[in-house]
């Protein structure tokens, strides 16, 4: 047996309102119909029903969407509406929440416009990483939109009353109708292909948003792309907003606005010339003085003030070493000189002459002597001679034995005592005239005193 | 006196770095002054750029893409 479970309401609600959840379709819809029962909430929100002829679906708006409406919502009013669908568990009733809500005069634009911008967007045609540097000082400024007009007009006296140093290029195109989105891409082509144009404003005057229709076709979004030129972009009033000034590389609410962010204001650029002139004047002359100080600091500086106090030390030792110099000098010379005569002196005295002087001297004197002793000695010898002689004579045995003396031998030896004789052998007895040989007979020893 | 064609971008711009190094303050004093006559000479031109700038050249392309001068009118027509 089987028990039926059953469900709480509250149950039933949360999976019902799961399915809404997970529905892809219900998460972002698109709905246009007819506002009724319209109930604007004091704190904001806003109640109504949304219905056409067949049938009708609750909707609410809350405040932090509605106060972004231009127009206040009122039964009876065509509407298109984007949101989402979901249940209100509370009241267990599915409704929409509208995020925006539109008049329905220009329904299809409207989705249009809101498709376009989402897939460009997506394509990251509006990133501002695609924008290109709107030039500083533009010197041919393309200007693109109807040649005939408020906007075109505008545009150019804007540019001449700001910055007449550049050259204005017209390129003309239709801005209203069905011819316009193709003449305006016509127009951006051709100002591509013109040499040098630096930046160009497309835009045109103030319309319905119909007459700016143009500006929100595909085709021109993605020539303004495209554009190798930085475009700025002034399409009608403040309050319009077309794909165009999306995509375009910066966007100006009005033409006049757009020739104002194109160039500098001259008067501007005279007054920043100017300032710009007296800041490099005062800059310059601040580095002037400034070294001009330096300089007078330099110079008065003591060695540069007063230059003879350098030198002055090497003039004074320069005079000291030269003083010094001439003295030891003549010192040195002095020197010399006393060295030099006491040198000559000693060779003067040193002189051979005198010796051979004195040598002569001496030798005169020593052959004097000489003389004197040789004289003198040979008179001594002559004396001695016949001294000698004298002597001698006197001297003579054989006058002696004339007197009557004899010489006796024996033996060839004179004898000379009666003890020398040897009474056997003979005697030799010499006389003054001759030999007398003689034997002995008797020996007689003489007494003294008797002779 | 400094070369007068350069376009006023390139003298407006050099002006501008001229005072960017004279305001960095080491600029040697020779160098300050060549910058100072050359800065002078470019605001000269700038402002003569600017003060007898002829009146401005305004043309458009016209059917044949030729440019011819363009004459301003007042009438209001955004369709033409």
């Amino acid at each position: 047996m089987t028990t039926t479970s059953y469900l709480t309401v509250k149950a039933l609600t949360k999976y019902i309102k799961r399915k809404f959840d997970a529905d892809p379709h219900l998460r972002n819809v698109y709905v246009k119909g007819e506002l009724s029962n319209v109930k604007i909430h004091s704190s904001g929100h806003i109640y109504f029903t949304l219905k056409d002829e067949q049938t009708k679906i609750t909707a609410v708006m809350f405040a932090a969407q509605a106060k972004n409406l231009k127009f206040r919502p009122e039964s009876g009013m065509n509407v298109l509406l984007q949101g989402d669908v979901n249940v209100y568990e509370g009241s267990g009733q599915y409704q929409l929440y509208a995020q925006l809500l539109q008049p329905d005069g220009i329904g299809e634009l409207f989705i249009a416009f809101e498709q376009l911008k989402e897939k460009l967007k997506n394509e990251g045609l509006f990133q501002a990483s695609r924008k290109k540097d709107i030039p500083k000082y533009p010197q041919k400024i393309g200007v693109i939109t109807a040649s005939t007009g408020a906007a075109v007009r505008d545009i150019v006296t804007t540019l001449s009353r700001r910055y007449p140093l550049a050259e204005v290029i017209i390129f003309p195109a239709l801005v209203q109708g069905s011819a316009a989105a193709p003449s305006i891409v016509k127009a951006l082509n051709q100002m591509n292909s013109y040499p040098n144009v630096d930046v160009c404003i497309l835009g045109r005057g103030g319309g319905s948003i119909e007459d700016l229709w143009a500006f929100n076709e595909e085709i021109v979004a993605r020539a303004i792309a495209h554009s190798e030129i930085p475009i700025i972009s002034a399409v009608g009033h403040e309050t319009d907003t077309t794909i165009a000034d999306f995509v375009s590389d910066l966007r100006a609410p009005t033409p006049t606005a757009a020739a104002e962010l194109a160039v500098p204001n001259q008067i501007e650029l005279m007054e920043r010339i100017t300032n710009r002139k007296s800041q490099i004047i005062s800059t310059v002359s601040a580095i002037l003085s400034q070294e001009r100080k330096r300089l007078t600091r330099v110079i008065s500086a003591y060695p540069i003030a007063y230059p003879e106090r350098l030198y002055r030390p090497f003039v004074e030792k320069i005079t000291r070493i030269t003083e010094q110099l001439e003295k030891s000098g003549n010192i040195l010379l002095q020197q010399k000189q006393q060295n030099l005569s006491q040198l000559s002196m000693r060779l003067a005295l040193q002189n051979p002459e005198k010796t051979v002087r004195q040598s002569k001297k001496n030798m005169h004197a020593f052959e004097e002597r000489l003389h004197v002793a040789a004289k003198k000695n040979i008179q001594t010898k002559g004396r001695s001679f016949s001294n000698i002689i004298q002597l001698l004579e006197a001297l003579n045995p054989l006058k002696i034995m004339d007197r009557g003396y004899s010489l006796t031998y024996q033996n060839d030896q004179v004898i000379k005592s009666i003890e020398e004789v040897d009474p056997m052998e003979l005697l030799h007895i010499k006389l003054q005239d001759g030999d007398v040989i003689a034997s002995i007979k008797s020996i007689n020893k003489q007494s003294k005193g008797e002779s | 006196m400094a070369k007068t064609n350069v376009s006023f971008d390139q003298a407006i711009e050099q002006l501008e770095e001229i005072v960017r190094l004279l305001e960095q303050g080491d600029v040697p004093l020779e160098d300050a002054i060549s910058l100072y006559q050359k800065g002078m000479g470019l605001s000269t031109i700038c402002h003569d750029k600017l003060q007898h700038a002829e009146k401005q050249l305004i043309s458009i392309m016209d059917d044949n893409g030729e440019k011819v001068p363009f004459q301003s009118t007042d009438k209001e027509d955004t369709t033409k």
